[in-house]
């Protein structure tokens, strides 16, 4: 009795006035610049600083910018966007013999054909993960010839957006059913592959992987037997695979425990072996859960693949830099950075809103 | 306990290690001319970008000093330039692909030290006499060494360059203070930026950094860090004397044709000469050839292509080049220089 006349003194007995609406997405920019006097004194300050930093940003790079002509042109002037035109090739594709050039073009056409047809979910089936193995091999082909009468190009001179391209694919790719496996371990009731998953899993995580880098490339070869060498570019593959395996496997980790218990156990009860359940009922469930957050991966290893540079491998970033060290130009420095960006800008930008779109579209919870 | 745990450790290491050494002696027996012969291109280390020594062109074609050093090498086994492929290597992965056979020689400005020769690998003969110098902005003043006290000087990490400059800082006393990049880049960007007051690295890479990267050249000044030259030599693997003795006479082919006057566009007509030198050297005289285990026109063949040494100094780094760095130290022993061709018999 004394229970109800307490919650009663709770209870409102008429309306409350109701709120302003909350500013809409639209709402005029200036209400929300200058709303108070802080914000009005925020506002006039770092608008201030933009304004005086573009006349001179303009000076640079368009008044007393040179887009024609060469290194001498450059000499006290602006931004040098003349030296991106004379060496964007030796940017793009590194030391790739210049006669042979449109072989890493098409390299770049097939994997953004791929990737491009990848994209709306209703192509998500098992005809394109064999378009990607093929184009894949086809790639590895085109680069390094050999046969079909292309002229053979060692992997020493392969260079530039292809190899980050390459790189981040083959090392996606190839660390996937590791990482699936990975992750299954992790979950296991077994100690064995449970403790060697989190091991790995671990360890790999622990490092940087710059250190894994120059593991795998400079300890490596001193292990291995004299005259048994592994290709450089493979052993930088080889550590960037382990290391997007790693993270890939966390990932997908969080997708089986996301998984509700009754599925498998629905699934053991129609007969269902260990395998059967995990390949058709788990895992498919699991995956589709962490496609965005995969996707995030995705972009953290297009950026990681940046760090060969110190295995001698002229991806993008080291092309860029090798170009610099012309000494006809006065190494645009600023310049030669700034077109690098924008090329990781686009790949990773592109990537992650189309993981925004997915997060959005996606069907939720356990509907396969 | 620990400590005899620790022990094994450093036992089983010690032991892989002598597996690698003794791996390395069986593959030395096969011999790296046979395998360059088989595989029919000689394996050169390459930078990964020095000016004038190894760099690749906007067609992606490697030029400079180290890598005509390394063509030279390619003409003498095969009689064709060409036949060389480049690896490019950081500073620190060098010495590993030499010593694992990923490269078959490494003539990347590698400094010629006691602790590199006795650790796997053997040097030739020098292809380029360098110092290390300091750059630094003229409006400071600083002409010498001994006049640098509590400077910040901008090194890279992973060279000959950082032991010569803490040598420098103790020997003069100077309380030096090394702000520390990993890469050529990084370090000279650093410089420019204001990040210290001196830059130290070769002569040579100076000299270059000066031409390119200073809209001014004239507001800069060169001056060396001490008296000493430091040997730049292309390297090989321990272990296979012939491939020693054929990447060392390939050098020595470049500076004695230069000796004898044998140039590029003159070394046809040389073949007709009367000079005994001249004709044992072109291989008109045979003897040579056999006992390096070549071709007896290895020489003829590396002039024919490259031309002596004069010519590729030149072209890489001297006046044809936009480096314009003096022969100095780099001219031939009878000029005043370092470089001392030895008798072709």
């Amino acid at each position: 009795m004394s229970n109800v006349t307490h919650i009663e003194a709770f209870v409102r007995r008429e309306a409350l006035a109701a709120l302003p609406p909350p500013p809409g997405r639209d709402a005029a920019l200036w209400k929300t610049l200058f709303s108070s006097v802080g914000n009005a004194a925020a506002t006039l300050l770092i608008g201030g600083v933009l304004l005086a930093a573009i006349p001179q940003l303009m000076s640079w790079a368009v008044v007393h910018g040179v887009w024609n002509g060469d290194g001498d042109a450059c000499r006290d002037a602006g931004a040098c966007w003349a030296f991106l035109r004379a060496k964007y090739p030796m940017i793009l594709f590194g030391i790739y013999p210049s006669a042979e050039r449109w072989r890493p073009i098409l390299v770049i056409a097939v994997i953004l054909a791929l990737t491009l047809w990848t994209l709306p979910r209703s192509h998500w089936t098992r005809t394109t993960v064999g378009l990607w193995i093929a184009g894949t091999l086809a790639v590895l082909v085109l680069m390094g010839g050999g046969i079909f009468g292309l002229t053979p190009v060692p992997t020493s001179a392969w260079g530039g957006l292809p190899i980050t391209l390459l790189l981040t694919v083959l090392s996606v790719g190839l660390g996937f059913p590791f990482a699936v496996m990975l992750a299954l371990g992790r979950q296991s009731t077994m100690p064995v592959p449970r403790y060697l998953s989190i091991g790995l899993i671990e360890i790999t995580r622990g490092l940087p992987l710059l250190s894994i880098l120059f593991i795998a490339s400079i300890l490596l070869p001193l292990m291995l037997p004299e005259g048994f060498t592994i290709d450089k570019l493979a052993r930088a593959l080889a550590a960037l695979t382990v290391f997007s395996a790693a993270y890939i496997a966390e990932v997908l980790r969080g997708g089986l425990q996301g998984v509700p218990t009754g599925q498998g156990e629905a699934a053991r009860a129609l007969g269902l072996s260990w395998f059967q359940m995990t390949r058709l009922i788990i895992l498919p469930q699991a995956i589709r859960k962490v496609i965005p957050p995969l996707t995030s991966t995705v972009v953290v290893v297009v950026k990681n693949t940046s760090l060969v540079l110190v295995v001698g491998l002229f991806d993008l970033l080291s092309s860029g830099r090798a170009a610099l060290v012309d000494p006809l130009w006065p190494a645009p420095y600023t310049e030669t950075y700034i077109m690098i960006a924008a090329t990781y800008f686009v790949i990773c930008f592109g990537i992650s809103r189309y993981a925004l779109r997915l997060e959005r579209t996606m069907p939720n919870g356990s509907s396969t | 306990m620990i400590a005899s745990r620790a022990r094994r450790l450093v036992h089983f290491t010690g032991l892989v290690f002598t597996a690698c050494l003794i791996s390395h002696a069986a593959r030395a027996e096969q011999g790296t001319l046979a395998a360059v012969k088989e595989r029919g291109y000689v394996t050169c280390g390459a930078s990964q970008g020095t000016v004038g020594f190894g760099v690749p062109d906007d067609q992606g074609n490697w030029q400079g000093l180290d890598v005509d050093t390394c063509r030279a090498v390619a003409a003498a086994v095969f009689g064709d330039k060409d036949k060389a492929r480049f690896v490019p290597l950081s500073g620190q992965q060098r010495l590993t692909a030499l010593q694992t056979g990923e490269v078959d020689i490494l003539p990347r400005t590698t400094t010629w030290t006691l602790q590199r020769d006795a650790n796997g690998i053997n040097f030739t003969t020098p292809n380029f006499y360098d110092y290390t110098a300091f750059m630094v902005r003229k409006d400071t003043g600083v002409t010498e060494a001994h006049e640098m006290k509590g400077a910040s000087v901008c090194v890279q990490t992973g060279s000959t360059t950082e032991v010569i400059f803490a040598d420098v800082s103790r020997a003069l006393d100077l309380d030096l203070r090394p702000v520390i990049f990993d890469s050529v880049q990084a370090t000279r960007q650093a410089f420019f930026a204001g990040r210290c007051d001196a830059l130290i690295t070769d002569a040579s890479a100076l000299a270059s950094v000066r031409a390119s990267q200073t809209t001014s050249p004239d507001d800069y000044i060169i001056f060396p860090a001490n008296d000493e030259i430091a040997a730049l030599s292309p390297a090989v693997r321990h272990g296979d004397d012939q491939w020693f003795d054929i990447v060392k006479w390939s050098f020595q082919a470049l500076i004695m044709a230069e000796q004898l006057g044998i140039t590029q566009s003159n070394v046809e007509m040389m073949l007709k000469s009367r000079d005994p030198n001249i004709l044992r050297f072109l291989g008109v005289d045979k003897g040579n050839g056999k006992a390096l285990g070549l071709d007896e026109a290895w020489a003829s063949n590396i002039i024919r292509q490259l031309g002596n040494y004069a010519e590729i100094y030149d072209r890489n780094v001297g006046n044809g080049s936009p480096l314009k760095i003096e022969r100095g130290p780099n001219k031939l022993q009878r000029d005043g220089g370092l470089m001392l061709p030895l008798p072709f018999n």
